[in-house]
């Protein structure tokens, strides 16, 4: 249970920077808002799933 | 203009049904929140949500206890498929909700934990020491809530875009109707998720499964938010069945570029005394990467939409806990709001999946230049 809420935490970290240098990055360069919100989902998503993992694994 | 008739019947029949099973689920909720000890509730309600998210053997669309303590439920019997030494076709309100057993050509039939079971005419369920029932479970290919579902998004999909492609030569390569609505995802998909990750040369041949991959996966999702009670794709062997298909067309296509990268990814670069030890370690992982892909499109999907549905149902479950208006309001909000995000997850998870399937087709169809050019030298 408490690994199960440290990895949540860690996705939740690792999601947020992900969103965070997203939003860097189209402030940036707004012209490759659709790459960058592309890259941004599909890292995303692979972080999102290994928490998914974790959580199933309780 | 009958097809056009047709799709629009259903559609409001749809909404009629599922704006009336919730409003009658909602009251018989309530009645039984009067009737039952604290306990008990607890236990219902935890029940009620986990009903929830199961498929079931018939189309439920509400139930309540009469005044005089009868559990009725209303829905649609659906029909029942078994393979028990022959086949054996009966209508699934045989079981009359799991409460009795049913007899079909002189074998009789108990639902258990949402599961068929043989057994004699009295229903005796025998148990091994771990409390799992002994008896036979005969090959079930019944025709469940989920498979309705199924059918029915196959068949809209199948009008809609049928349609649409009917409409372009009827109407001098212009959309129609609710094709114009489609036309764009359509070509979003083309522009924006397939030719990027798979190329400009062999996208064409993988459209036609990512297009029916992401309608199929966006309409079920919706229909998952509607209170007809539907969890399709909330369910692991639904989104394994679709992340096997992307597996295997993954491996079906694979360049031979594609297995060079797995079995030999460092190529003319190192001699073979060097490649042992390294390829010990890299070709295994490797092999589990092929697995991992599409376990996690499979996950990912399935605890999604299962995680979405816990929440908005625990939320409405809100009502029940507080008993006020307190509680009453704090769950219309966050279950509206939880609502709105449920319905940009639908589009999302339909788009992820979609997205990462192109993304694992375009690395399966890749061919290197640079291993031409090391040749030619």
């Amino acid at each position: 249970m408490v690994g199960a809420g440290l990895v949540v935490i860690g996705v939740g970290i690792g999601i947020g920077r992900i969103g965070g240098s997203a939003m860097d990055a189209i402030a940036r360069q707004p012209e490759a808002y659709g790459k960058i919100q592309t890259a941004m989902l599909i890292a995303a998503a692979l972080i999102e799933g290994i928490g998914f993992a974790a959580l199933f694994a309780v | 203009m009958r097809r056009k008739f047709l799709l629009k019947l259903l559609t409001s029949l749809l909404l009629i049904i599922a704006f009336q099973s919730n409003a009658q689920n909602e009251e018989h909720r309530k009645d039984k929140v009067e009737l039952t000890s604290k306990e008990a509730e607890k236990l219902e309600r935890k029940e009620y949500i986990q009903h929830h998210l199961q498929d079931s053997y018939d189309f439920n669309l509400f139930s309540y206890t009469s005044d005089n303590g009868e559990k009725k439920h209303i829905g649609l019997p659906l029909p029942i498929v078994l393979w028990d030494n022959g086949l054996k076709i009966f209508s699934s309100s045989k079981f009359h909700h799991g409460e009795s057993v049913a007899e079909h050509g002189g074998n009789y039939y108990k639902l258990y934990h949402n599961k068929i079971y043989k057994t004699n005419e009295v229903g005796i369920i025998n148990y091994d020491q771990e409390h799992h029932a002994t008896n036979v479970k005969p090959l079930d290919f019944s025709i469940t809530k989920s498979v309705v579902m199924i059918f029915f998004t196959g068949l809209l999909m199948f009008l809609l875009f049928t349609g649409l492609a009917k409409s372009y030569t009827k109407n001098n390569g212009i959309a129609k109707g609710a094709g114009r609505f489609f036309e764009p995802i359509v070509l979003y998909i083309r522009d924006d998720i397939a030719i990027p990750n798979i190329g400009e040369n062999k996208y064409s041949r993988y459209m036609p499964y990512l297009l029916t991959i992401f309608f199929f996966i966006w309409f079920l999702n919706m229909f998952g938010l509607t209170p007809l009670g539907v969890n399709v794709t909330g369910n692991i062997a639904i989104t394994f069945a679709m992340a096997l298909l992307t597996f295997l067309i993954t491996n079906f296509t694979g360049t031979k570029d594609y297995w060079k990268h797995i079995f030999d990814p460092l190529g003319d670069t190192m001699p073979w005394y060097g490649k042992v030890p390294l390829y010990l370690i890299l070709i295994p992982i490797e092999l589990l990467g092929i697995l991992i892909k599409p376990f996690s499109l499979l996950i990912r999907l399935y605890a999604n939409m299962q995680a979405g549905h816990i929440v908005l149902m625990s939320l409405i479950g809100l009502m029940f806990f507080f008993k006020s208006w307190f509680g009453s309001t704090l769950s219309f909000g966050l279950a509206f709001a939880i609502s709105l995000i449920e319905i940009l997850v639908a589009l999302l998870q339909a788009y992820i999946f979609t997205m990462l399937s192109a993304l694992y087709f375009g690395f399966a169809s890749e061919e290197h230049d640079h291993h031409e050019e090391v040749h030619v030298q």
